[in-house]
């Protein structure tokens, strides 16, 4: 059963990594907004001219 | 602040596109010949395209391929524009592109050709495994790179989940492909029978999880909005069901061995995760189908959304259907059957399948600067897709639950109604003819999508280098000006809440793991013996030819399996097993106690043609078994490999084994003469007899059973 070890600390190493990312992208700052990032990625930044089957919002 | 320009490169996104569907012709496409060979079995032709060589050629390509080219189409697109950067490096892109291919190539040669590591979804050999986690590399270095270089500070949610597929997919393949090699293209798993179950099944799982899931929730968080033109519903929950579904899905796997040889607090752990799933998965089906709130309009006039809508459904009735297959008393019903099959195809052909073609639809005419080909296609494309999958789906629900009925079904006597495992197999036959069917129909629909998405890329020009500005990143961010992290999550009680919740689940674990751990968990037995290296060479022919795709070797702790089959296994019976073969569906019957259940010569009738020893069968038949010679070049390198292994072989016995291999190949070889049958010692079938002579006599097996099979 000594693989059980290994699947068990990847599992858990694995977990603390999701942790740490966690606390990271909080302390990054990553969700003090929760709601306009889902609208920014609505916008495009292209600088095409041909806007004829682009997603413009509000138009 | 500086506003830079700079170009979004769309070819690699266009290549993978292009890969993905014309990959996924290919796999669909074996997919519908192994269904047809279930029910036409002469379909099964030559060596190179049995059910058991195929069947690895369909999983392995309609995953890695078809979804995988899906993902990267989908990554390159969405992670230039959420960042606001070019891929970091051109070359890059461009190994990662021909390296998949070439990946994927070397799978279609290798898999019909029977080189194969014996474990499901990860069938492929170690040169190609190292390819893989080359090729992984290279895109998540070109990944992270661009993640680096972004020109906007906020990471959207959908980089977050394409991230944790990159990071998990490569922890599962290194540790799951972990083999020791004897020759270019044969290596042993360095793992051992339950162990190895355990391992591959951790994997396997999380297949499911990291590469079937995760990235395409991913896309589905920006796609889904930019098609719908909607903001997602919550971008609150879409960030809580993400920590929470990554979190959870790693612990799910042993839910794929209840009731087996393994530990039964490694199942109740694989079972109570799982059941925890559904709330994170609900959370992400729930955030997409109400992203659609107030658009439902569009839904009827729009393909791309009609794809998605029902890609979202299908993610939600498949992962409501995993946690309850996860529940022990109905994975009693449901392990070995048809209804897996229904399962994973709810999830591969509706979620991964109608994902992957709603992108392409919106993407395509992008890349081309032009508008779909046509929308009435798209629509036909929709209708077939949709009912091939309710005709694939429903008949393998139903086939499925009746034939497990029928192998648990007892007369008022006490004895199995249905002891030939034959009859339970020729009742499937209108289901397997409906399957087929259903898989015809999407097929179909795959056609005339890739038709309407060639003629759409051919009336358009396409835009390889799409030009863009955004402001520079500044250098210096300071949100909060100087608090501590744990300030910034005390205003935020939702994420305060998730942070406690993973902290106590890891301290838990910690907690009890050990207190499992003090004993050992597979209890030795003393009867049991290293495989002679004739049943050695046998066992390497039958992973070759893929006999675990439709014989389990498991036999779980109920009566109807006992009586059908012989004693249940035991964790002790497979610690010399480099790979495992439990197997996870029973097409043909349970094989842990064939051994001494039928005489060599009706193994040897059996594999000539099936259907001699049992009319209509659905095996197909193994001529070029008998016609092959063996190869006993290897012989001393596999007992070299087996001892490293720690199989207790005696010192120096590679020396000698070819001798004690002649002598078993005679005592067959003068068995099947008795019976009439004439045969040279040095062919494969002595080989395969002797291993499956073998299966599960190392422990005493039940006379009575065994006579009541006959």
């Amino acid at each position: 059963m000594s693989v059980l070890f290994v699947l068990i600390s990847a599992c858990l190493l694995m977990a603390l990594l999701f942790l740490l990312a966690f606390v990271w992208s909080v302390k990054a700052g990553q969700y003090d907004d929760d709601y306009t990032p889902s609208v920014r990625i609505l916008f495009d930044d292209t600088t095409r001219s041909d806007s004829s089957n682009k997603t413009n919002p509000e138009q | 602040m500086t506003v830079e320009t700079f170009k979004y490169d769309n070819r690699w996104v266009r290549n993978f596109a292009f890969a993905s569907f014309l990959w996924g012709f290919v796999g669909m496409l074996v997919g519908l010949i192994i269904a047809l060979q279930l029910v036409f079995p002469q379909l099964n032709f030559v060596e190179w395209t049995t059910f058991g060589r195929l069947r690895p050629l369909h999983t392995n390509a309609v995953i890695f391929a078809f979804v995988g080219n899906g993902i990267f189409m989908g990554v390159y697109y969405s992670l230039q524009r959420l960042l606001k950067a070019r891929m970091w490096s051109d070359a890059l892109s461009a190994i990662h592109f021909w390296g998949w291919q070439l990946i994927i190539v070397a799978a279609a040669i290798t898999l019909p050709l029977g080189l194969s590591a014996g474990k499901e979804y990860a069938e492929l050999e170690w040169p190609i495994d190292i390819a893989i986690t080359l090729i992984w590399v290279v895109f998540g270095i070109n990944m992270f790179a661009t993640i680096l270089t972004r020109r906007e500070r906020h990471l959207y949610v959908a980089i977050w989940f394409y991230i944790a597929t990159w990071i998990t997919v490569a922890m599962l393949h290194i540790v799951n492909s972990m083999e020791l090699p004897i020759s270019a293209f044969k290596s042993y798993s360095l793992y051992a029978g339950v162990q190895d179950a355990l391992v591959q099944w951790w994997y396997g799982h999380n297949a499911v999880a990291f590469f079937l899931t995760t990235p395409y929730l991913g896309l589905m968080y920006y796609f889904l909005p930019k098609a719908a033109n909607r903001p997602v519903y919550s971008y609150r929950l879409s960030i809580i069901h993400f920590w929470a579904l990554i979190f959870l899905y790693i612990w799910a796997g042993p839910h794929h061995l209840l009731y087996t040889a393994l530990p039964d607090w490694a199942q109740s752990l694989g079972t109570v995760f799982s059941v925890m799933l559904i709330a994170p998965s609900w959370g992400g089906m729930i955030n997409g189908l109400l992203t659609l709130r107030g658009a439902w309009d569009k839904v009827r006039e729009d393909p791309v959304l009609k794809f998605m809508v029902v890609a979202v459904t299908a993610y939600g009735m498949a992962t409501f259907e995993g946690p309850l297959l996860s529940i022990k008393s109905v994975n009693a019903i449901s392990h070995y059957t048809d209804w897996t099959i229904a399962h994973v195809h709810v999830g591969a052909l509706g979620w991964n399948g109608f994902l992957t073609f709603g992108i392409l639809y919106w993407l395509l005419p992008r890349l081309y600067n032009t508008k779909l080909f046509s929308v009435r296609l798209a629509n036909a494309h929709f209708w077939l897709g949709t009912l091939g999958i309710l005709f694939y789906a429903i008949p393998m629900y139903w086939g499925g639950i009746y034939q497990s009925l029928m192998w648990k079904q007892f007369t008022a006597e006490g004895i199995l109604k249905y002891p030939n495992f034959l009859e339970t197999v020729s009742y499937l036959r209108p289901f397997y003819i409906a399957r087929a069917l259903g898989g015809l129909l999407y097929l179909t629909g795959t056609t005339v999508g890739i038709y309407n998405l060639i003629k759409t890329a051919a009336q358009g020009k396409f835009v390889a280098e799409e030009e863009a500005s955004a402001p520079a990143l500044e250098k210096n961010y300071t949100p909060h000006g100087t608090e501590g992290w744990h300030r910034v999550i005390e205003r935020r009680p939702v994420q305060m809440l998730i942070f406690s919740f993973i902290m106590v689940a890891i301290g838990g674990i910690i907690e009890f793991v050990p207190t499992f751990l003090i004993e050992s968990n597979v209890p030795s037995i003393a009867s049991v013996k290293p495989y002679t290296p004739l049943e050695l060479h046998g066992r390497d022919i039958y992973i070759r030819e893929g006999c675990y795709n439709c014989h389990s070797q498991m036999i779980r702790p109920f009566r109807s399996e006992t009586e059908r089959y012989g004693e249940y296994s035991k964790a002790g019976e497979f610690v010399y097993d480099h790979p495992f073969q439990f197997g996870s569906k029973r097409t043909g019957p349970d094989l842990q106690r064939e051994g001494a259940k039928y005489p060599d010569s009706w193994h040897y009738n059996h594999m000539m043609d099936p259907t001699i020893m049992s009319p209509g069968s659905i095996m197909p038949a193994y001529p070029h078994i008998i016609d092959h010679d063996l190869d006993t070049n290897t012989t001393a390198a596999k007992i070299k490999a087996m001892q490293m292994l720690g199989v207790p072989y005696p010192k120096g016995y590679e020396a000698i084994a070819g001798t004690d291999l002649v002598k078993q190949e005679t005592v067959i070889q003068a068995s099947l003469a008795k019976d009439g049958i004439k045969v040279s010692k040095n062919k494969e079938i002595i080989a395969v007899i002797a291993y499956l002579q073998r299966l599960g006599r190392d422990i005493k097996t039940n006379p009575q059973t065994a006579a009541a099979q006959n």
